[in-house]
């Protein structure tokens, strides 16, 4: 008996880590094969579904990480653009100092990422110690306040390379006419773009997409995921059970900030980077990916984070007022997603009824539901 | 040695003194009740003894350590678990996960074992699984196993609760108002419930109660407090016949 629950159990949250990482997995294969058809057929266009597949993987790392801090912690955070911030110019950095030491591009990339992901992971723990003593609204505010304070701290350096190292500056800016390509190389230059060595693939983003959720399915569903829980669900009586509830806030966002920073380092790799880019904008923008998708919900994020980053390109015939049809989509999903109204709820069964799976009863399924 | 000894422990929260030189001295596997009218600070000696309240005056010793400025979490690591007036549920988490969460501190193993899927993660997590059960067939609540905590029925929250709490393997059990909002059958079953936690995991039991007949059934002493200063104390059966507890309950 014991035996058997213990085995049902471990099925169901390796189905759900299955079912989750084969979504990611089985999106970027489809995509693929879809282009490659168009192609051998000689179809044109497809570009701009092509050039969209790297930025998805990123933002389902970003999504997947603050889903961690928000859905499962239940802490409010809006500075995650901030820890991407960070992982894109350290990672960045990293790569532009060591393109000639280290002329293996993928392992120049694979350190990269390790340094800017352990970087954000740092800071993450530095900014964390304090402020994950507030709770709701002010932890929200603060964060907001270290994300914009990164970006502008970043947006701050001027750091020029020549034969006798690194000159860093905080006020003067370089004069491109000044330098001499052959002995001196700018590496930042403040609010300038930073030119990191484009050579992320799509092969690498949706492997590192992958192992996000395999990692995040593993946290949740082991004894640090149920102390998150616990702290998000009731703190007082996780404290009442012998929960260091402080500890394990932090160890949350560190995660969290761990997987901002790889994604971020990915995003620099694929993309000119300024510091305008790592703005609120980004953050809030993730966050809705967040909570649209679900809290704490896994899968949710994923398919709203892959959704809705491609819905603003689909309303691309609709020139200026795209953006609009973008608001009215999401405040539609908010409603869908949260309304108790009668008609939602029985298009919402509905929707699931086609998702049932054939031979299984209605009451099997209420109580599966239930589970969840 | 007594097990709990609360020695003239006082609190106060600006100028109200809520608990004022309160003393309690529980022995190992007794069953001690804490009662006395609304606002008489009862669940207050509870948050001192779990630390979430930290006392201006005396010392509250578990074991002959004391456990004055420790935090709830330490306290509860110490051997003190408690349930809540108000149920306190993970609510969006399954019954066996309600119960895992108490075994927390039990059965640990390290962040990256968990994420790297070590041997230690599986070995720990199958005890966990097992003791889980375990306690949840004690209580009957194991064919629920998989609901979500929110969904059981009220009677059966509170069960949850004590379970949970037991999970956490104390030598002290809090009960806070456990009859609360049950019919006299329940309250009943509640009793057999609680002598049978005494029995078979040999821990001491200390509980705020209103419900007189539970009260008297089954605590072998206990304390009355009145505006937060202690009235009487002494065995059940004489301290209910003490005419200040009555006037206490129902005024002069």
């Amino acid at each position: 008996m014991k035996q058997k629950v213990k085995q049902l159990r471990l099925r169901k949250a390796t189905k759900n880590k299955l079912i989750d990482s084969g979504l990611v997995a089985g999106f970027y294969l489809i995509v693929m094969l879809i282009l490659t058809l168009m192609q051998a057929f000689g179809i044109s266009g497809g570009y701009q579904l092509r050039g969209m597949l790297m930025p998805i993987g990123a933002y389902l790392i970003f999504a997947l990480s603050l889903n961690l801090t928000v859905g499962v912690l239940g802490e409010l955070s809006l500075g995650h653009a901030g820890f991407i911030c960070i992982g894109a110019y350290t990672g960045g950095i990293f790569s532009i100092l060591t393109e000639s030491t280290i002329p293996i591009g993928w392992l120049r990339l694979l350190i990269a990422l390790i340094v800017g992901g352990l970087s954000a992971a740092l800071a993450g723990l530095l900014i964390g110690i304090p402020i994950l003593r507030l709770r709701g609204d002010y932890l929200a505010i603060v964060t907001l306040a270290f994300g914009e304070i990164i970006r502008k701290v970043v947006q701050s350096f001027y750091i020029v390379q020549d034969v006798n190292g690194l000159h860093v500056s905080f006020t003067k800016p370089i004069d491109a006419s000044t330098i001499d390509q052959a002995t001196q190389k700018v590496i930042l230059n403040g609010p300038m773009a930073m030119q990191v060595p484009q050579n992320a693939t799509i092969l690498l983003v949706a492997i590192l997409a992958v192992l996000t959720v395999i990692v995040l399915h593993h946290v949740i569903d082991s004894r640090q995921g149920r102390a998150f829980m616990a702290v998000r669900d009731n703190l007082i009586a996780a404290e009442s059970i012998g929960i260091n509830v402080t500890k394990y806030k932090l160890i949350a966002f560190v995660i969290s900030a761990l997987f901002a920073g790889i994604g971020g380092v990915l995003f620099a790799h694929f993309n000119t980077v300024d510091p305008t880019k790592f703005d609120y904008n980004m953050s809030i923008m993730i966050l809705v990916f967040v909570v649209l998708g679900g809290l704490g919900n896994l899968r949710g994020t994923i398919i709203a984070t892959i959704f809705l980053y491609m819905l603003p390109e689909w309303f691309r015939p609709f020139s200026k007022y795209r953006m609009l049809f973008y608001a009215i989509v999401l405040i539609v999903m908010m409603i869908l997603t949260n309304s108790d109204s009668p008609w939602v709820i029985k298009l919402k069964e509905t929707v699931k009824g086609w998702f049932r799976r054939k031979g299984k009863t209605l009451a099997e399924d209420a109580h599966e539901e239930e589970a969840d | 040695m007594a097990l709990l000894e609360v020695n003239h422990v006082s609190i106060a929260f600006g100028g109200l003194k809520a608990v004022d030189d309160v003393s309690l001295s529980v022995e190992p596997e007794q069953i001690y009740g804490l009662i006395g009218p609304n606002g008489a600070g009862k669940t207050t000696v509870f948050n001192l003894l779990t630390g979430v309240y930290k006392p201006t005056e005396g010392e509250i010793l578990l074991d002959g350590k004391n456990l004055v400025g420790c935090s709830p979490a330490v306290i509860n690591q110490r051997g003190i678990a408690r349930t809540f007036q108000n149920i306190r549920l993970f609510k969006n988490m399954t019954v066996l996960d309600n119960v895992k969460a108490g075994l927390h501190n039990q059965n640990p193993y390290g962040t990256f074992s968990g994420i790297f899927r070590m041997p230690s993660y599986f070995r720990q997590e199958r005890r966990m699984n097992i003791r889980a059960m375990e306690l949840l067939k004690v209580f009957d609540l194991d064919q629920e196993y998989d609901f979500k905590a929110s969904n059981l029925p009220y009677g059966r929250q509170r069960k949850l609760e004590i379970v949970r709490a037991l999970a956490t393997n104390p030598k002290l059990l809090l009960l806070d108002e456990p009859a609360a909002g049950m019919n006299p059958n329940e309250t009943a079953q509640l009793m057999q419930t609680i002598q049978l936690v005494r029995e078979k995991f040999g821990i001491a039991i200390l509980l705020i109660e209103h419900d007189m007949r539970l009260v008297s059934g089954i605590c072998e002493e206990i304390t009355v407090l009145n505006f937060g200063s202690e009235l009487t104390h002494g065995k059940t059966a004489e301290v209910l016949r003490d005419p200040r507890v009555i006037t206490a309950y129902l005024g002069e």
